[in-house]
Protein backbone atom coordinates (compact mmCIF):
# COMPACT_ATOMS: atom_id res chain seq x y z
CA UNK A 1 0.00 0.00 0.00
CA UNK A 2 2.60 2.00 1.07
CA UNK A 3 4.60 1.12 -1.69
CA UNK A 4 2.70 2.23 -4.36
CA UNK A 5 2.14 5.92 -2.95
CA UNK A 6 5.46 6.33 -2.55
CA UNK A 7 6.40 8.20 -5.91
CA UNK A 8 3.77 10.30 -5.62
CA UNK A 9 4.77 11.21 -2.13
CA UNK A 10 8.05 11.81 -3.39
CA UNK A 11 7.32 14.21 -6.48
CA UNK A 12 5.41 15.95 -3.39
CA UNK A 13 8.09 16.16 -1.22
CA UNK A 14 10.82 17.62 -4.08
CA UNK A 15 8.23 20.05 -5.56
CA UNK A 16 7.00 21.71 -1.89
CA UNK A 17 11.12 21.59 -0.42
CA UNK A 18 11.92 23.02 -3.80
CA UNK A 19 9.45 26.19 -3.88
CA UNK A 20 9.81 26.70 -0.50
CA UNK A 21 14.17 26.80 -0.51
CA UNK A 22 14.96 28.19 -3.78
CA UNK A 23 14.10 31.45 -3.23
CA UNK A 24 16.62 31.81 -0.82
CA UNK A 25 19.31 31.21 -3.04
CA UNK A 26 16.95 32.90 -6.47
CA UNK A 27 15.95 36.19 -5.99
CA UNK A 28 13.49 36.38 -9.29
CA UNK A 29 10.09 35.37 -7.04
CA UNK A 30 8.29 36.42 -9.77
CA UNK A 31 9.42 33.70 -12.37
CA UNK A 32 9.40 31.00 -9.26
CA UNK A 33 5.78 32.32 -8.64
CA UNK A 34 4.63 32.25 -12.24
CA UNK A 35 6.48 28.71 -12.35
CA UNK A 36 4.36 27.03 -9.94
CA UNK A 37 1.06 28.65 -11.63
CA UNK A 38 1.56 26.92 -14.63
CA UNK A 39 2.39 23.65 -12.96
CA UNK A 40 -0.70 23.88 -10.88
CA UNK A 41 -2.66 24.39 -14.63
CA UNK A 42 -0.47 21.67 -15.70
CA UNK A 43 -2.09 19.42 -13.47
CA UNK A 44 -5.18 20.46 -13.41
CA UNK A 45 -5.47 20.41 -17.01
CA UNK A 46 -3.90 17.08 -16.95
CA UNK A 47 -6.92 15.52 -14.32
CA UNK A 48 -9.39 16.82 -17.23
CA UNK A 49 -7.51 15.92 -20.10
CA UNK A 50 -4.88 13.46 -19.29
CA UNK A 51 -7.32 11.52 -17.60
CA UNK A 52 -10.96 11.69 -19.18
CA UNK A 53 -9.71 12.65 -22.82
CA UNK A 54 -11.73 16.10 -23.05
CA UNK A 55 -9.19 18.61 -24.05
CA UNK A 56 -10.83 22.05 -22.97
CA UNK A 57 -9.29 24.89 -25.18
CA UNK A 58 -11.04 27.51 -23.21
CA UNK A 59 -9.29 26.53 -19.88
CA UNK A 60 -8.29 29.90 -18.85
CA UNK A 61 -11.76 30.87 -18.48
CA UNK A 62 -11.17 29.05 -15.06
CA UNK A 63 -8.42 30.99 -14.24
CA UNK A 64 -9.81 34.40 -15.54
CA UNK A 65 -13.02 33.55 -13.44
CA UNK A 66 -11.22 32.78 -10.56
CA UNK A 67 -9.21 36.08 -10.21
CA UNK A 68 -12.03 38.52 -11.17
CA UNK A 69 -14.10 36.27 -8.20
CA UNK A 70 -11.54 37.04 -5.54
CA UNK A 71 -10.75 40.19 -7.01
CA UNK A 72 -14.33 41.35 -6.33
CA UNK A 73 -14.39 39.76 -2.70
CA UNK A 74 -12.39 41.38 -1.84
CA UNK A 75 -12.98 44.85 -3.25
CA UNK A 76 -16.69 44.80 -2.62
CA UNK A 77 -17.31 42.47 0.42
CA UNK A 78 -13.28 43.03 1.79
CA UNK A 79 -12.92 39.20 2.47
CA UNK A 80 -9.83 38.39 4.15
CA UNK A 81 -7.47 37.28 1.42
CA UNK A 82 -7.74 33.73 1.83
CA UNK A 83 -11.41 33.56 1.79
CA UNK A 84 -11.44 35.24 -1.25
CA UNK A 85 -8.93 32.88 -2.80
CA UNK A 86 -11.33 30.04 -2.04
CA UNK A 87 -14.31 32.20 -3.24
CA UNK A 88 -12.27 32.48 -6.64
CA UNK A 89 -11.81 28.60 -6.63
CA UNK A 90 -15.61 28.46 -6.02
CA UNK A 91 -16.70 31.16 -8.56
CA UNK A 92 -14.58 28.60 -11.42
CA UNK A 93 -16.32 25.51 -10.02
CA UNK A 94 -19.93 27.59 -11.11
CA UNK A 95 -18.30 28.42 -14.00
CA UNK A 96 -17.61 24.40 -15.08
CA UNK A 97 -20.85 23.70 -13.30
CA UNK A 98 -22.55 26.17 -16.38
CA UNK A 99 -20.60 24.20 -18.75
CA UNK A 100 -21.19 20.54 -17.93
CA UNK A 101 -23.82 20.59 -20.76
CA UNK A 102 -20.59 20.81 -23.01
CA UNK A 103 -20.25 17.12 -21.94
CA UNK A 104 -22.64 16.22 -24.94
CA UNK A 105 -20.18 17.00 -27.01
CA UNK A 106 -16.91 15.49 -27.71
CA UNK A 107 -13.84 15.81 -29.64
CA UNK A 108 -13.09 18.70 -31.26
CA UNK A 109 -16.61 19.72 -30.97
CA UNK A 110 -16.14 20.10 -26.81
CA UNK A 111 -12.60 22.14 -27.19
CA UNK A 112 -14.39 24.43 -29.34
CA UNK A 113 -17.45 24.65 -27.44
CA UNK A 114 -14.90 25.71 -24.81
CA UNK A 115 -13.06 28.20 -26.12
CA UNK A 116 -16.00 30.24 -27.02
CA UNK A 117 -17.34 29.80 -23.33
CA UNK A 118 -13.92 31.37 -22.42
CA UNK A 119 -14.33 33.99 -25.04
CA UNK A 120 -17.59 34.78 -23.85
CA UNK A 121 -16.80 35.12 -20.01
CA UNK A 122 -13.68 37.76 -21.35
CA UNK A 123 -16.21 39.74 -23.42
CA UNK A 124 -18.61 39.85 -20.69
CA UNK A 125 -15.94 41.07 -18.33
CA UNK A 126 -14.20 43.41 -20.13
CA UNK A 127 -17.55 45.21 -21.27
CA UNK A 128 -17.66 48.89 -20.94
CA UNK A 129 -21.29 48.16 -19.29
CA UNK A 130 -19.81 45.90 -16.75
CA UNK A 131 -18.26 48.90 -15.22
CA UNK A 132 -19.79 48.82 -11.98
CA UNK A 133 -19.22 44.96 -11.34
CA UNK A 134 -16.10 43.93 -12.73
CA UNK A 135 -14.38 47.55 -13.45
CA UNK A 136 -15.12 46.40 -17.48
CA UNK A 137 -12.00 47.05 -19.75
CA UNK A 138 -10.29 49.30 -16.95
CA UNK A 139 -8.85 46.84 -14.76
CA UNK A 140 -8.13 45.94 -10.82
CA UNK A 141 -6.50 47.24 -9.06
CA UNK A 142 -6.06 45.18 -5.17
CA UNK A 143 -3.12 47.31 -3.37
CA UNK A 144 -5.19 46.81 0.24
CA UNK A 145 -3.98 42.79 -0.05
CA UNK A 146 -0.46 43.35 -1.63
CA UNK A 147 2.02 40.66 -0.25
CA UNK A 148 3.72 39.25 -2.33
CA UNK A 149 5.30 36.54 0.20
CA UNK A 150 2.14 35.35 1.21
CA UNK A 151 0.65 34.76 -1.92
CA UNK A 152 3.66 33.18 -2.92
CA UNK A 153 3.01 30.51 -0.29
CA UNK A 154 -0.09 30.34 -0.83
CA UNK A 155 0.63 29.47 -4.89
CA UNK A 156 3.02 26.98 -3.48
CA UNK A 157 -0.22 25.39 -1.29
CA UNK A 158 -2.26 25.23 -4.53
CA UNK A 159 0.26 23.23 -6.35
CA UNK A 160 0.87 20.90 -3.61
CA UNK A 161 -2.73 20.45 -3.56
CA UNK A 162 -2.82 19.55 -7.33
CA UNK A 163 -0.28 17.19 -7.31
CA UNK A 164 -1.79 15.58 -4.49
CA UNK A 165 -5.48 15.59 -6.61
CA UNK A 166 -3.69 13.98 -9.56
CA UNK A 167 -1.49 11.54 -8.46
CA UNK A 168 -4.91 10.25 -6.22
CA UNK A 169 -6.36 10.28 -9.35
CA UNK A 170 -3.60 8.52 -10.88
CA UNK A 171 -3.62 5.45 -8.30
CA UNK A 172 -6.98 5.65 -6.79
CA UNK A 173 -9.92 3.32 -7.79
CA UNK A 174 -11.96 6.32 -8.80
CA UNK A 175 -8.58 7.42 -11.29
CA UNK A 176 -9.01 3.85 -12.48
CA UNK A 177 -12.70 4.53 -13.50
CA UNK A 178 -11.77 7.66 -14.98
CA UNK A 179 -9.27 5.67 -17.48
CA UNK A 180 -11.93 3.27 -18.18
CA UNK A 181 -13.70 5.63 -19.33
CA UNK A 182 -11.31 7.30 -21.29
CA UNK A 183 -10.91 4.59 -23.42
CA UNK A 184 -14.13 3.07 -24.41
CA UNK A 185 -17.18 5.19 -22.46
CA UNK A 186 -19.76 2.42 -23.24
CA UNK A 187 -17.84 -0.23 -21.52
CA UNK A 188 -17.26 1.72 -18.47
CA UNK A 189 -20.49 2.34 -18.00
CA UNK A 190 -21.87 -1.16 -18.71
CA UNK A 191 -18.72 -2.31 -15.89
CA UNK A 192 -21.21 0.08 -13.50
CA UNK A 193 -19.46 3.28 -13.79
CA UNK A 194 -21.37 6.43 -13.52
CA UNK A 195 -19.68 7.94 -16.07
CA UNK A 196 -21.24 11.40 -15.76
CA UNK A 197 -20.99 11.79 -12.51
CA UNK A 198 -16.60 10.52 -12.73
CA UNK A 199 -16.51 13.02 -15.49
CA UNK A 200 -18.29 15.66 -13.28
CA UNK A 201 -16.27 15.12 -10.61
CA UNK A 202 -13.00 15.55 -12.58
CA UNK A 203 -14.69 18.37 -15.06
CA UNK A 204 -15.26 20.69 -11.21
CA UNK A 205 -11.90 19.51 -9.27
CA UNK A 206 -9.54 20.97 -12.51
CA UNK A 207 -11.47 24.24 -12.38
CA UNK A 208 -11.44 24.77 -8.75
CA UNK A 209 -7.47 23.78 -9.35
CA UNK A 210 -7.71 26.56 -12.53
CA UNK A 211 -9.47 29.11 -9.71
CA UNK A 212 -7.36 28.95 -7.11
CA UNK A 213 -4.26 29.77 -9.42
CA UNK A 214 -5.89 32.62 -11.14
CA UNK A 215 -7.11 34.18 -7.65
CA UNK A 216 -3.86 33.94 -6.41
CA UNK A 217 -1.84 35.14 -9.51
CA UNK A 218 -4.87 38.28 -9.49
CA UNK A 219 -3.45 38.71 -5.71
CA UNK A 220 0.04 38.41 -6.11
CA UNK A 221 0.31 41.07 -9.31
CA UNK A 222 -2.12 42.89 -7.87
CA UNK A 223 -3.17 45.28 -11.07
CA UNK A 224 -4.46 43.09 -13.61
CA UNK A 225 -6.95 43.81 -16.77
CA UNK A 226 -9.26 41.42 -18.27
CA UNK A 227 -6.68 40.37 -21.22
CA UNK A 228 -4.52 39.68 -18.60
CA UNK A 229 -6.13 36.49 -17.25
CA UNK A 230 -8.07 35.51 -19.84
CA UNK A 231 -5.60 35.46 -22.24
CA UNK A 232 -5.33 32.37 -25.02
CA UNK A 233 -1.52 31.84 -24.29
CA UNK A 234 -2.35 30.68 -20.78
CA UNK A 235 -4.12 27.91 -22.17
CA UNK A 236 -2.32 27.13 -25.19
CA UNK A 237 0.75 27.15 -22.86
CA UNK A 238 -0.50 25.05 -20.26
CA UNK A 239 -1.59 22.33 -22.91
CA UNK A 240 1.85 21.97 -24.26
CA UNK A 241 3.77 21.86 -20.94
CA UNK A 242 1.07 18.70 -20.05
CA UNK A 243 1.95 17.00 -23.76
CA UNK A 244 5.92 17.74 -23.37
CA UNK A 245 5.87 16.48 -19.80
CA UNK A 246 3.35 13.64 -21.01
CA UNK A 247 -0.19 13.65 -20.56
CA UNK A 248 -1.74 11.25 -17.71
CA UNK A 249 0.98 10.99 -15.27
CA UNK A 250 1.70 12.72 -12.44
CA UNK A 251 5.32 14.10 -13.19
CA UNK A 252 5.09 14.61 -16.73
CA UNK A 253 3.22 17.99 -16.36
CA UNK A 254 5.90 19.09 -13.53
CA UNK A 255 8.45 18.42 -15.85
CA UNK A 256 7.36 19.92 -18.94
CA UNK A 257 6.40 23.17 -16.95
CA UNK A 258 10.04 23.40 -15.59
CA UNK A 259 11.96 22.75 -18.69
CA UNK A 260 9.53 24.64 -21.00
CA UNK A 261 9.06 27.35 -18.78
CA UNK A 262 12.88 27.34 -18.23
CA UNK A 263 13.31 27.38 -21.66
CA UNK A 264 10.64 30.28 -21.85
CA UNK A 265 13.33 32.53 -20.07
CA UNK A 266 16.52 31.64 -21.21
CA UNK A 267 15.41 32.51 -24.99
CA UNK A 268 13.72 35.73 -23.69
CA UNK A 269 11.01 37.67 -23.14
CA UNK A 270 12.70 40.60 -24.75
CA UNK A 271 12.56 39.33 -28.19
CA UNK A 272 9.04 37.91 -28.70
CA UNK A 273 8.91 36.99 -32.64
CA UNK A 274 12.20 34.89 -31.79
CA UNK A 275 10.37 33.16 -28.64
CA UNK A 276 6.76 32.59 -30.96
CA UNK A 277 9.05 30.87 -34.05
CA UNK A 278 11.10 28.83 -31.58
CA UNK A 279 7.84 27.82 -29.62
CA UNK A 280 6.37 27.15 -32.47
CA UNK A 281 8.46 24.96 -34.12
CA UNK A 282 8.90 23.36 -31.04
CA UNK A 283 5.04 22.51 -30.90
CA UNK A 284 5.23 20.96 -34.30
CA UNK A 285 8.49 19.03 -33.54
CA UNK A 286 6.77 17.88 -30.10
CA UNK A 287 3.18 16.73 -31.92
CA UNK A 288 4.90 15.15 -35.08
CA UNK A 289 7.80 13.23 -33.06
CA UNK A 290 6.93 13.42 -29.98
CA UNK A 291 3.45 12.77 -29.44
CA UNK A 292 3.07 11.42 -25.53
CA UNK A 293 5.48 13.37 -24.07
CA UNK A 294 8.72 12.99 -22.44
CA UNK A 295 7.18 10.56 -19.89
CA UNK A 296 6.75 8.19 -22.55
CA UNK A 297 10.72 7.81 -23.55
CA UNK A 298 11.00 6.90 -19.91
CA UNK A 299 8.22 4.28 -19.92
CA UNK A 300 9.18 2.80 -23.05
CA UNK A 301 12.83 2.59 -21.63
CA UNK A 302 11.70 0.61 -18.65
CA UNK A 303 9.24 -1.85 -20.78
CA UNK A 304 12.42 -2.95 -22.72
CA UNK A 305 14.67 -3.08 -19.41
CA UNK A 306 11.96 -5.36 -17.79
CA UNK A 307 12.08 -7.55 -21.26
CA UNK B 1 -37.41 51.08 -40.69
CA UNK B 2 -34.32 52.27 -42.39
CA UNK B 3 -32.07 50.59 -39.51
CA UNK B 4 -33.28 47.67 -38.93
CA UNK B 5 -33.06 47.20 -43.51
CA UNK B 6 -29.91 48.29 -43.65
CA UNK B 7 -28.67 46.29 -40.38
CA UNK B 8 -30.55 43.01 -42.26
CA UNK B 9 -28.84 44.15 -45.77
CA UNK B 10 -25.77 44.96 -44.17
CA UNK B 11 -25.24 41.72 -42.87
CA UNK B 12 -26.28 39.78 -45.80
CA UNK B 13 -23.11 41.04 -47.57
CA UNK B 14 -20.90 40.47 -44.56
CA UNK B 15 -22.69 36.84 -44.09
CA UNK B 16 -21.82 36.30 -47.69
CA UNK B 17 -18.13 37.15 -47.21
CA UNK B 18 -18.01 35.50 -43.99
CA UNK B 19 -18.89 32.27 -45.00
CA UNK B 20 -15.82 32.34 -47.55
CA UNK B 21 -13.53 33.50 -45.15
CA UNK B 22 -14.81 30.23 -42.67
CA UNK B 23 -15.37 27.59 -45.95
CA UNK B 24 -11.38 26.24 -46.06
CA UNK B 25 -11.69 25.60 -42.20
CA UNK B 26 -14.82 23.45 -42.93
CA UNK B 27 -13.30 21.78 -46.04
CA UNK B 28 -10.52 21.02 -44.62
CA UNK B 29 -12.45 19.05 -41.42
CA UNK B 30 -14.37 17.41 -43.62
CA UNK B 31 -11.98 15.74 -45.64
CA UNK B 32 -9.47 15.24 -43.31
CA UNK B 33 -11.01 15.56 -39.40
CA UNK B 34 -7.97 18.39 -38.89
CA UNK B 35 -8.52 21.49 -37.31
CA UNK B 36 -6.53 23.83 -38.92
CA UNK B 37 -5.63 26.45 -36.32
CA UNK B 38 -3.79 28.57 -38.49
CA UNK B 39 -6.65 29.49 -40.85
CA UNK B 40 -6.91 33.17 -40.14
CA UNK B 41 -2.51 32.91 -40.42
CA UNK B 42 -3.39 31.65 -43.86
CA UNK B 43 -5.80 34.42 -44.49
CA UNK B 44 -3.56 37.27 -42.95
CA UNK B 45 -1.19 36.13 -45.49
CA UNK B 46 -3.39 36.40 -48.41
CA UNK B 47 -4.51 39.91 -47.08
CA UNK B 48 -0.54 40.74 -47.52
CA UNK B 49 -0.06 39.52 -50.63
CA UNK B 50 -2.91 41.64 -51.95
CA UNK B 51 -1.42 44.77 -50.21
CA UNK B 52 1.92 44.64 -51.47
CA UNK B 53 0.62 43.98 -55.03
CA UNK B 54 -1.22 47.33 -54.85
CA UNK B 55 0.96 49.36 -53.31
CA UNK B 56 4.58 47.94 -55.10
CA UNK B 57 2.95 47.00 -58.32
CA UNK B 58 -0.28 49.48 -58.46
CA UNK B 59 -2.51 46.23 -58.57
CA UNK B 60 -5.60 45.46 -58.11
CA UNK B 61 -6.56 43.54 -55.75
CA UNK B 62 -9.04 41.56 -57.81
CA UNK B 63 -5.64 40.52 -59.85
CA UNK B 64 -4.57 38.91 -56.74
CA UNK B 65 -7.33 36.70 -56.87
CA UNK B 66 -6.12 34.35 -59.69
CA UNK B 67 -2.37 34.76 -58.60
CA UNK B 68 -2.77 33.93 -54.64
CA UNK B 69 -4.74 30.84 -55.69
CA UNK B 70 -2.28 29.42 -57.53
CA UNK B 71 0.63 30.53 -55.26
CA UNK B 72 -1.20 29.28 -52.00
CA UNK B 73 -2.54 26.11 -53.86
CA UNK B 74 1.26 25.23 -54.65
CA UNK B 75 2.11 26.16 -50.60
CA UNK B 76 -0.57 23.87 -49.48
CA UNK B 77 0.36 20.94 -51.21
CA UNK B 78 4.01 20.18 -49.65
CA UNK B 79 2.89 21.21 -46.26
CA UNK B 80 -0.02 18.72 -46.74
CA UNK B 81 2.56 16.03 -46.91
CA UNK B 82 4.96 17.61 -44.48
CA UNK B 83 2.76 17.49 -41.42
CA UNK B 84 -0.74 15.55 -42.09
CA UNK B 85 0.53 11.93 -42.97
CA UNK B 86 2.38 12.30 -39.45
CA UNK B 87 -0.07 13.02 -37.85
CA UNK B 88 -2.89 11.00 -38.84
CA UNK B 89 -0.31 7.96 -37.44
CA UNK B 90 -0.84 9.56 -33.96
CA UNK B 91 -3.37 8.17 -31.71
CA UNK B 92 -5.79 11.04 -31.57
CA UNK B 93 -5.27 13.27 -34.77
CA UNK B 94 -8.50 15.61 -34.12
CA UNK B 95 -7.01 16.74 -30.79
CA UNK B 96 -3.17 17.21 -32.00
CA UNK B 97 -4.03 18.41 -34.82
CA UNK B 98 -5.46 21.74 -32.57
CA UNK B 99 -1.84 21.74 -30.97
CA UNK B 100 -0.02 20.99 -34.28
CA UNK B 101 -1.53 23.86 -36.07
CA UNK B 102 -1.44 26.66 -32.93
CA UNK B 103 2.26 25.83 -33.57
CA UNK B 104 2.21 26.76 -37.30
CA UNK B 105 -0.33 29.54 -36.88
CA UNK B 106 2.56 30.84 -33.88
CA UNK B 107 5.83 29.87 -36.62
CA UNK B 108 3.70 31.75 -39.23
CA UNK B 109 3.26 34.82 -37.05
CA UNK B 110 6.51 35.48 -36.46
CA UNK B 111 7.92 35.39 -39.46
CA UNK B 112 5.25 37.46 -40.91
CA UNK B 113 6.20 39.87 -38.13
CA UNK B 114 9.91 39.51 -39.02
CA UNK B 115 9.03 40.37 -43.05
CA UNK B 116 5.95 42.74 -42.70
CA UNK B 117 6.70 44.27 -39.30
CA UNK B 118 4.43 45.22 -36.80
CA UNK B 119 2.48 48.18 -38.19
CA UNK B 120 -1.18 47.92 -39.76
CA UNK B 121 -1.32 48.01 -42.98
CA UNK B 122 -4.56 48.65 -45.20
CA UNK B 123 -5.42 49.41 -48.77
CA UNK B 124 -7.65 52.26 -49.71
CA UNK B 125 -11.27 51.35 -49.69
CA UNK B 126 -11.52 53.24 -53.13
CA UNK B 127 -9.53 51.20 -54.88
CA UNK B 128 -12.31 49.42 -56.48
CA UNK B 129 -13.99 52.95 -57.59
CA UNK B 130 -15.52 55.52 -55.56
CA UNK B 131 -19.23 55.05 -56.10
CA UNK B 132 -21.72 53.72 -53.45
CA UNK B 133 -23.55 51.18 -54.40
CA UNK B 134 -27.61 51.36 -54.12
CA UNK B 135 -29.42 48.51 -52.79
CA UNK B 136 -32.90 48.46 -51.84
CA UNK B 137 -33.04 52.15 -51.47
CA UNK B 138 -29.76 51.67 -48.57
CA UNK B 139 -26.55 52.56 -49.97
CA UNK B 140 -23.27 50.35 -49.01
CA UNK B 141 -19.23 50.84 -50.31
CA UNK B 142 -18.88 49.03 -53.43
CA UNK B 143 -16.57 47.05 -52.11
CA UNK B 144 -19.00 45.63 -49.69
CA UNK B 145 -20.71 44.73 -52.47
CA UNK B 146 -18.01 43.18 -54.15
CA UNK B 147 -16.50 41.12 -51.26
CA UNK B 148 -20.03 39.75 -50.73
CA UNK B 149 -20.22 38.96 -54.11
CA UNK B 150 -16.62 37.32 -54.51
CA UNK B 151 -17.80 35.51 -51.19
CA UNK B 152 -20.64 34.19 -52.92
CA UNK B 153 -18.96 33.60 -56.14
CA UNK B 154 -16.48 31.58 -54.36
CA UNK B 155 -18.58 29.55 -52.30
CA UNK B 156 -20.39 28.79 -55.74
CA UNK B 157 -17.36 27.63 -57.34
CA UNK B 158 -16.35 25.12 -54.51
CA UNK B 159 -19.68 23.58 -54.82
CA UNK B 160 -19.02 23.41 -58.43
CA UNK B 161 -15.72 21.48 -57.65
CA UNK B 162 -17.20 19.30 -55.30
CA UNK B 163 -20.79 18.47 -56.90
CA UNK B 164 -19.65 18.89 -60.74
CA UNK B 165 -15.83 16.94 -61.00
CA UNK B 166 -14.64 13.95 -60.43
CA UNK B 167 -12.21 15.01 -58.49
CA UNK B 168 -14.88 16.81 -55.82
CA UNK B 169 -16.72 13.11 -56.22
CA UNK B 170 -13.26 11.28 -55.13
CA UNK B 171 -13.33 14.37 -52.39
CA UNK B 172 -17.00 13.86 -51.11
CA UNK B 173 -16.21 10.05 -50.57
CA UNK B 174 -13.31 10.57 -48.66
CA UNK B 175 -15.78 12.87 -46.17
CA UNK B 176 -18.09 10.34 -45.77
CA UNK B 177 -15.49 7.52 -45.01
CA UNK B 178 -12.17 7.52 -46.07
CA UNK B 179 -11.08 3.78 -45.65
CA UNK B 180 -14.24 3.00 -48.57
CA UNK B 181 -13.00 5.84 -50.67
CA UNK B 182 -9.40 3.78 -50.32
CA UNK B 183 -10.64 0.27 -51.61
CA UNK B 184 -12.86 1.96 -54.72
CA UNK B 185 -9.19 3.25 -55.65
CA UNK B 186 -9.26 6.81 -54.72
CA UNK B 187 -5.96 7.77 -54.28
CA UNK B 188 -7.04 9.38 -50.22
CA UNK B 189 -3.54 11.15 -50.12
CA UNK B 190 -3.51 13.21 -53.17
CA UNK B 191 -7.21 13.91 -52.96
CA UNK B 192 -6.38 15.46 -49.88
CA UNK B 193 -3.36 17.41 -50.55
CA UNK B 194 -5.24 18.75 -53.38
CA UNK B 195 -7.81 19.72 -50.51
CA UNK B 196 -5.85 21.18 -48.46
CA UNK B 197 -3.95 23.16 -50.69
CA UNK B 198 -7.64 24.33 -51.99
CA UNK B 199 -8.71 25.44 -48.26
CA UNK B 200 -5.62 27.51 -47.29
CA UNK B 201 -6.39 29.24 -50.98
CA UNK B 202 -9.63 30.08 -50.51
CA UNK B 203 -8.29 31.18 -46.92
CA UNK B 204 -5.94 33.57 -48.69
CA UNK B 205 -8.57 34.96 -50.99
CA UNK B 206 -10.57 35.95 -48.43
CA UNK B 207 -7.71 37.56 -46.87
CA UNK B 208 -7.59 39.93 -49.96
CA UNK B 209 -10.84 41.47 -49.37
CA UNK B 210 -10.60 41.32 -45.26
CA UNK B 211 -8.99 45.17 -45.61
CA UNK B 212 -13.29 46.46 -46.26
CA UNK B 213 -14.86 43.65 -43.83
CA UNK B 214 -12.26 42.89 -41.30
CA UNK B 215 -10.43 45.96 -40.70
CA UNK B 216 -6.44 46.63 -41.04
CA UNK B 217 -3.92 44.42 -42.00
CA UNK B 218 -1.46 43.45 -39.52
CA UNK B 219 0.58 39.99 -38.23
CA UNK B 220 -1.66 38.82 -35.42
CA UNK B 221 -5.25 39.68 -37.52
CA UNK B 222 -5.45 35.83 -37.15
CA UNK B 223 -6.20 34.68 -34.18
CA UNK B 224 -9.37 36.46 -33.97
CA UNK B 225 -10.61 35.11 -37.30
CA UNK B 226 -10.39 31.75 -36.81
CA UNK B 227 -12.10 31.96 -33.74
CA UNK B 228 -14.86 33.75 -35.70
CA UNK B 229 -14.40 31.07 -38.65
CA UNK B 230 -14.68 28.31 -35.81
CA UNK B 231 -17.99 29.67 -34.85
CA UNK B 232 -19.43 29.71 -38.36
CA UNK B 233 -18.40 26.67 -39.31
CA UNK B 234 -20.05 24.98 -36.08
CA UNK B 235 -23.32 27.17 -36.18
CA UNK B 236 -23.62 25.62 -39.88
CA UNK B 237 -22.40 22.23 -39.06
CA UNK B 238 -18.41 20.88 -39.27
CA UNK B 239 -17.97 19.23 -42.27
CA UNK B 240 -20.72 20.17 -44.45
CA UNK B 241 -19.97 22.42 -47.58
CA UNK B 242 -23.67 24.53 -47.24
CA UNK B 243 -23.60 24.44 -43.73
CA UNK B 244 -20.80 27.37 -44.10
CA UNK B 245 -23.10 29.39 -45.72
CA UNK B 246 -25.80 29.50 -43.37
CA UNK B 247 -23.33 30.14 -40.71
CA UNK B 248 -21.77 33.11 -42.34
CA UNK B 249 -25.30 34.71 -42.83
CA UNK B 250 -26.55 33.87 -39.77
CA UNK B 251 -23.02 35.06 -38.38
CA UNK B 252 -23.39 38.41 -40.60
CA UNK B 253 -27.26 38.96 -39.92
CA UNK B 254 -26.51 39.34 -36.12
CA UNK B 255 -23.50 41.15 -36.17
CA UNK B 256 -24.94 43.94 -37.78
CA UNK B 257 -28.12 43.32 -35.62
CA UNK B 258 -26.30 43.42 -32.66
CA UNK B 259 -23.70 46.42 -33.81
CA UNK B 260 -26.56 48.42 -34.59
CA UNK B 261 -29.05 47.86 -31.67
CA UNK B 262 -26.26 46.57 -28.99
CA UNK B 263 -22.75 47.44 -29.73
CA UNK B 264 -20.76 47.05 -27.29
CA UNK B 265 -22.20 43.27 -27.05
CA UNK B 266 -21.72 42.41 -30.88
CA UNK B 267 -18.09 41.32 -30.26
CA UNK B 268 -19.54 38.24 -27.64
CA UNK B 269 -21.64 37.43 -30.16
CA UNK B 270 -19.94 34.63 -32.56
CA UNK B 271 -19.25 32.76 -29.12
CA UNK B 272 -22.59 33.02 -27.31
CA UNK B 273 -24.29 31.94 -30.56
CA UNK B 274 -22.13 28.85 -30.94
CA UNK B 275 -22.50 28.12 -27.27
CA UNK B 276 -26.41 28.26 -27.84
CA UNK B 277 -26.42 26.55 -31.51
CA UNK B 278 -24.38 23.47 -30.34
CA UNK B 279 -26.28 23.12 -27.04
CA UNK B 280 -29.61 23.06 -28.61
CA UNK B 281 -28.80 20.88 -31.79
CA UNK B 282 -25.33 19.45 -31.14
CA UNK B 283 -24.26 18.70 -34.70
CA UNK B 284 -25.14 22.72 -35.86
CA UNK B 285 -27.97 24.07 -37.65
CA UNK B 286 -27.54 21.40 -40.98
CA UNK B 287 -25.97 18.39 -38.85
CA UNK B 288 -27.87 15.39 -38.34
CA UNK B 289 -28.82 14.63 -34.73
CA UNK B 290 -25.56 14.22 -32.14
CA UNK B 291 -22.06 13.60 -33.97
CA UNK B 292 -19.87 11.54 -32.77
CA UNK B 293 -16.61 12.80 -34.52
Amino acid sequence: MLKRWLPSLAILAVTGIGFALVPLAYSNQFLLFNMMMYMALAQGLNIIYGYTGYLPFGYVGFFGAGAYGAAMAISFWHWPVLLAVLGGGLVAVLFGLLLTPLFRLSGAYFSIANLAAAEALFYLVANPHMTALTQGPYGINLPQVYDPNFAYGTMLAILLFAVAASAYLRRSRFGLALAAIREDTVSASMAGIDVVRARAVAWLLSAFIAGLAGATYGWYISVFYPETVFALSITVFTIVFVLFGGQGTVLGPLIGTLLLYGAYNVIGISNPQYFQLAYGILIVVLVLFLPAGLASLLRRRRATDER
Amino acid sequence: MGLLEYALLAGLLYGLYFALVAAGLNLIFGVMRIINLAHGDFLMLGAYGAFYLYHLMGWSPLWAIPLEFVVFLALGLPLYYLLVPRLQRSGDPEMRSFILFFGLSQIIEALAVFAFGNDQRSIPSNVFGGHPVDLLGQTFPLAWVLSAVFGLLGIAALYVYLYGSSLGRATRAIMANPDEAAITGISVQRISALTFGIGIALAALAGIFSPFMVGAIQPDLGVGITLISFAIVVIGSLGHPLGTLVGGIVYGVSLMLMQTYLPSWSQMLPFVLLIAILLVRPGGLLGKGVRRA
